[in-house]
């Protein structure tokens, strides 16, 4: 058997949603080198509906996958469903990964949420 | 889809460009062994004529064995592989040094896991163990050894050629030394039998683990050479085969197969070296062109068949998953292929930081491997680390400034 699925595979060969948004109004990163993966989420928001949603990786082929998947999950969607995203519902949307990859798909949840406090504390300086 | 078109008729033939992990068996090997599977499956213990005819196979393996390496017959055993070869040197030269109320070992920081499991469970039965660092390019120095020894130090094991980055240690000043002291040396040479010249005598190795399907033979077979004096300590208890170091029925299909390759390997070895280390350095040069990438182990000191590189800003599972897409097998010290949540302890100790030792890639070429190929391989790689940074957060940073490239 394969270590991921052909879905896991899809969205690892041609990742949706790579790129910066510039102007971004939420920014999230998290993990680090030292453990061996990085995402960063970029988020625009318009009317509390999430109308774009890019990201950039470093990692290995689920945790690039997770970041694809995740952020095709909250794209159209409002804030309020963002946060209820979690790392079960990217991994079973990806068919499945392996336990020992469980925690590449953590960090994609918690990227977006970090991106959309970061989208939060922003608009708290501005009004 | 990410896979160059222009490529496709070579993709679709595979390109195994990882060697170290393991080789493809030699025509020779797998003739060698198919009589003893097929007719001779008679158990070498046995009595009659036929169980003797598989015991003089197991003998006439021995000698063969002992030839390639500068050995006598009585100083081989027959194991399972390199694991317990290892496993069996140091606990049996622990075992002596214990008695001699010696309990002091050296060794270094890039050993294979075989042995640093090994001499772990040493330290915890008591045992003290210098960990002597390598230099940055992988290699260790003898002065540090010299400086090591204590009066009560009963072993020094230190291997012939690392596994990740195929560097080659000083091993007949290494043995020089140790006789000098009079202690007993081990060198795990799993990657270097069958590849590098070896004479025990002449490099006063007292000790030595080799695996067959390292050299083209099959897997799950080796053996450790024990100079004669050397008392082993048995690790499988049972019956009486290998004179009583090493019970269970023997792999005779196995063991004579293991004589046969290598025996290929040693009368093949300057051919095959030459036309490695051209192809070797052919594969370094072009992949030293990709920007901020270096070089992990000596330039020349290092096995012909190992390119061993770190990619700054890239991760290395990606990497590997893509270049199989392409149809290049290769390796990588990456936390993510481990399945750890560290890096290679080979790439830390020569000083490589975590983030760039995520980013690293093991390309080991055989006798096989073609100029086209290496070609196709450097091409392959440089289009992968390519697209992997141009959607990595850390490349980004560092090619905005933002944070300081260390290669
Ligand atoms: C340096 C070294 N030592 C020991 C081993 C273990 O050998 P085996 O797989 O035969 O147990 C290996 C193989 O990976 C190796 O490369
Ligand atoms: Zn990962």
């Amino acid at each position: 058997m394969p270590l991921y699925s052909e879905k896991v595979m899809d969205h690892f060969r041609n990742p949706r949603n790579v790129g910066v948004i510039e102007n971004a109004d939420g920014i999230g990163e998290i993990g680090n080198a030292k453990c061996g993966d990085i995402m960063r989420v970029y988020l625009k928001i318009d009317n509390d509906i999430i109308t774009d949603a890019k990201f950039e990786t470093f990692g290995c082929g689920s945790a690039i996958a997770s970041s694809s998947m995740a952020t095709e999950m909250i794209k159209g969607k409002p804030i309020s469903e963002a946060l209820e995203l979690t790392n079960k519902a990217v991994s079973e949307a990806l068919d499945g990964l392996p336990d020992y990859k469980m925690h590449c798909s953590v960090l994609a949840e918690q990227a977006i949420k970090g991106a959309i406090e970061d989208y939060y504390k922003k608009e708290k300086q501005n009004e | 889809m990410f896979v160059s078109q222009e490529y496709k008729e070579v993709w679709i033939l595979k390109i195994y460009a990882d060697n170290a992990a393991t080789t493809a068996m030699s025509k020779t090997a797998v003739e060698a062994m198919m009589p003893y599977i097929n007719d001779c499956y008679y158990n070498p213990s046995s009595l009659y004529s036929c169980g003797q005819a598989a015991r003089d196979a197991i003998e006439a393996a021995r000698e063969t064995i002992a030839r390639c390496i500068g050995a006598s017959e009585r100083e081989i055993v027959f194991t399972s592989g390199g694991s317990e070869a290892d496993n069996q040197a140091i606990i049996s030269a622990a075992n002596i040094g214990k008695k001699n109320g010696k309990m002091h070992i050296i060794s270094d920081n890039i050993e294979h896991h075989a042995v640093l499991h090994t001499l772990k469970k040493l330290e915890k039965e008591g045992f003290a163990v210098t960990y002597i660092p390598v230099k940055e390019n992988g290699i260790i120095s003898t002065n540090d050894i010299e400086n090591a020894f204590r009066s009560d130090t009963c072993l020094v094991t230190v291997m012939y050629a690392n596994n990740e980055i195929g560097t080659l240690q000083p091993i007949k000043e290494i043995g020089d030394i140790c006789k000098r002291h009079g202690v007993i040396f081990h060198t795990d040479a799993v990657q270097a039998v069958g590849r590098m010249p070896i004479d025990v005598k002449a490099q006063n190795i007292n000790m030595l683990s080799a695996s067959a399907h390292k050299f083209h033979g099959p897997k799950g077979v080796g053996f450790l050479y024990a100079q004669k004096g050397i008392k082993l300590s048995s690790i499988i208890e049972g019956g009486a085969q290998e004179r009583g170091f090493r019970a269970g029925t023997e792999n005779v299909a196995g063991i004579v197969s293991m004589a046969a390759a290598l025996e290929e390997e040693i009368s093949l070895m300057d051919t095959n070296a030459k036309k490695l280390i051209k192809l070797r350095d052919r594969l370094i040069a072009g992949l030293s062109e990709i920007p901020h990438c270096a070089l992990n182990g000596d330039k020349q000191n290092r096995l012909p068949s190992n390119v061993n590189f770190c990619f700054e800003g890239i991760e290395g599972e990606s990497l590997l998953l893509l270049l199989d897409d392409k149809g290049i097998m290769a390796s990588s010290g990456s936390a993510c292929t481990s399945g750890s949540l560290d890096p290679s302890h080979v790439l830390l100790a020569i000083g490589r930081p975590h983030d760039v030792a995520h980013g690293s890639l093991r390309l080991s070429i055989g006798e096989d491997t073609t100029e086209e190929q290496v070609d196709y391989i450097i091409k392959s790689v440089k289009e992968t680390v390519e697209h992997l940074r141009r959607f990595s957060p850390v490349w980004r940073d560092l090619s905005a400034g933002k944070a300081e490239f260390i290669l």
